[in-house]
């Protein structure tokens, strides 16, 4: 089985957002990145897909600046067996800019699967592995928290509001990955030192004009300074009465 | 504007009422008028009430193959209708499938897509977005370039408002199958239960629970709320087994937006307000005066959970008496 796993690199989810002169962006300063945990899930199904099947390649694939190889070092480490950074000083905030690139380096590279994470936490965009599956007219499942694979079939299923949505698919596929599909691995010190030596090849992105300017980052509205209704049991029915006078929410 | 809405057996979803009213907002701003799109296997119940909050005209595409979500069948067809209809934007929500559906539409035509928008406006002619990044902890504002822009809205966001209009039902059939991908069937939690998603009451959750079967008093909780509350959970009491990741609420689950959240022995770590700072309002319940989320709680009453819960069940009972 032969899979690409398109990966990202984030700031960590503890991250104090801090937004740079601009304006426009994260100040980056002091900011630790990190693999982004939804796409732990995707490399760690990618291996064991791999391991199932007992042969096979696992690619990954990251759109990001020259630091992001360490990002692929990380998913190297898990197991993976090749990387390539498609490198851009800035990710565009136009998700189909970025999936362009995807596309064309994943383009004839003869994949069965190719696996994102459901989204980033950073950007939260929310798209880019769709995208790529229609610019290569590939089958798509998107969110996928349980996978069954048998021959050249798959079935998914994915949460919906109130249930779960079991999908058919075939195969070469794309897919995007949830919580709950797997427990993605630690890298062991065998592995990091394994993922040294492993190949991680570097080229330009081809990204493209993006559709989606930047006007402002703000800081998100302060919520107006709580109160303290008051301690213990005596004090619900006071938060019931502002609860219906003050919020008019009941 | 075109808007892109969702049924489930034949019924709309109420998230519908949202898009239109989204949509609508945009029209008004850009000065334009409001296609409702329905994808059914037949007649949509509900479809012919949506002229009240401002669609000028309800179309239901119909196809065998169309009860269900089917991913591939729905974009074809909303990319056709898109690109053939002069729209200078289309309207999604930002549910499962919209989510699912949007980004698919987008790629066909070629455009800008933001998805999960908290707000939406016109400057200069063109459509600009607001959208919660870095789990809340940023708002971005974008300018969406070229024509049809894709916007998805988080729900409970767009309060759904009347503005009636005239509503024109129409109806036709449409060819194509579903595509490769298809939806065998829902498998349904239990039936009638509202999802954390989309319920306009949250009641959640955590470790101050101390074990599973204590959420019962948040059911009891929810349930006083006459079918309006759904129970939501930690990431620490799902990553724990006591509840499902379907009711996960956070940076690792479900962003919710209700008119009431209630924070019951939740501390308030940064993933977990990364799930619910946009509600409406926040009440939240702990025994640590000092824990995190009482910052962003709009009430707060800090005490044993046990005690004043079922008392707060017993209030609202009275409420709906």
């Amino acid at each position: 089985m032969k899979i690409a796993v398109c990966i990202k690199r984030v700031p960590d989810s503890e991250t104090r957002v801090k937004i740079a002169a601009d304006g426009k962006s994260l100040d980056e300063a002091g900011v630790k990145f990190i693999l982004n945990p939804y796409d732990e899930f995707a490399v760690e199904e990618a291996l064991q897909r791999k391991e199932q099947a007992g042969s096979g390649e696992v690619v990954v694939i990251a759109l990001g600046p020259a630091a992001a190889q360490e990002t692929i070092r990380t998913a190297l480490a898990m197991g993976a067996d090749r990387g390539t950074l498609l490198q851009a000083d800035r990710i565009p905030a136009d998700g189909l800019a970025a999936a362009t690139a995807l596309a064309a380096e994943l383009k004839g590279g003869g994949y069965d699967l190719i696996l994102f994470g459901k989204m980033a936490i950073d950007d939260y965009n929310h798209q880019v592995g769709p995208m790529v599956a229609e610019l290569l007219d590939l089958p798509c499942v998107t969110t996928v928290a349980h996978l069954e694979i048998e021959g050249g079939k798959g079935v998914a299923e994915r949460e919906i509001e109130g249930g779960l949505e079991v999908v058919e698919f075939p195969l070469p596929a794309v897919l995007t990955t949830d919580k709950g599909l797997n427990e993605p691995r630690y890298p062991a010190l065998k592995g990091i030192m394994a993922a040294k030596k492993k190949p991680l090849d570097v080229k330009p992105a081809a990204l493209g004009a993006g559709r989606m300017e930047v006007v402002a980052m703000t800081p998100p509205p302060d919520r107006k300074e709580g109160k303290i209704v008051g301690e213990g049991g005596a004090a619900v029915a006071e938060l019931v009465r502002l609860l219906r006078e003050e919020a008019k929410v009941l | 504007m075109l808007a892109v809405l969702e049924q489930r057996d034949g019924a709309l979803r109420k998230v519908s009422h949202e898009v239109v009213t989204g949509a609508r907002r945009l029209a008004d701003a850009l000065g334009g008028s409001v296609d409702a799109l329905l994808l059914a296997a037949g007649g949509v119940k509900g479809a012919d009430q949506l002229g009240r909050f401002g669609a000028d005209k309800v179309i239901t595409l119909t196809n065998a193959a169309f009860g269900m979500y089917a991913p591939e069948g729905y974009a074809r067809v909303i990319a056709e209708r898109a690109a053939t209809g002069g729209y200078r934007a289309v309207v999604f929500a930002a549910s499962a499938t919209g989510k699912d559906l949007a980004p698919r539409v987008a790629a066909r035509l070629g455009c800008a897509l933001a998805q999960d928008v908290t707000d939406v406006g016109v400057e200069a002619g063109a459509v600009v977005v607001t959208r919660p990044v870095y789990a809340g902890k940023a708002l971005l504002t974008l300018k969406l370039a070229g024509t049809p822009a894709l916007v998805s809205l988080r729900p409970n966001v767009f309060t759904p408002v009347e503005r009636p209009r005239a509503g024109v039902v129409e109806s036709a059939a449409v060819d194509g199958s579903a595509g490769r991908v298809v939806v065998q069937r829902i498998r349904a939690a239990d039936a009638g239960a509202l999802d954390v998603a989309e319920a306009p009451i949250v009641v959640s959750g955590g470790r101050g629970l101390k074990e599973p079967a204590n959420f019962k008093v948040l059911e009891e909780l929810a349930a006083a709320f006459a079918g309006r509350a759904a129970v939501g959970a930690s990431r620490a009491v799902v990553d724990a087994g006591w509840r499902p990741h379907a009711d996960q609420v956070g940076q690792t689950g479900k962003t919710v937006s209700p008119t009431l959240y209630v924070a019951v022995g939740i501390s308030g770590a940064i993933q977990h307000l990364a799930g619910m700072r946009t509600s409406k309002v926040i009440v939240a319940i702990n025994k640590d005066k000092d824990a995190p989320i009482f910052k962003v709680a709009d009430y707060g009453i800090v005490g044993d959970l046990f005690e004043v819960v079922p008392k707060l069940t017993e209030e609202i009972k009275k409420l709906h008496g």
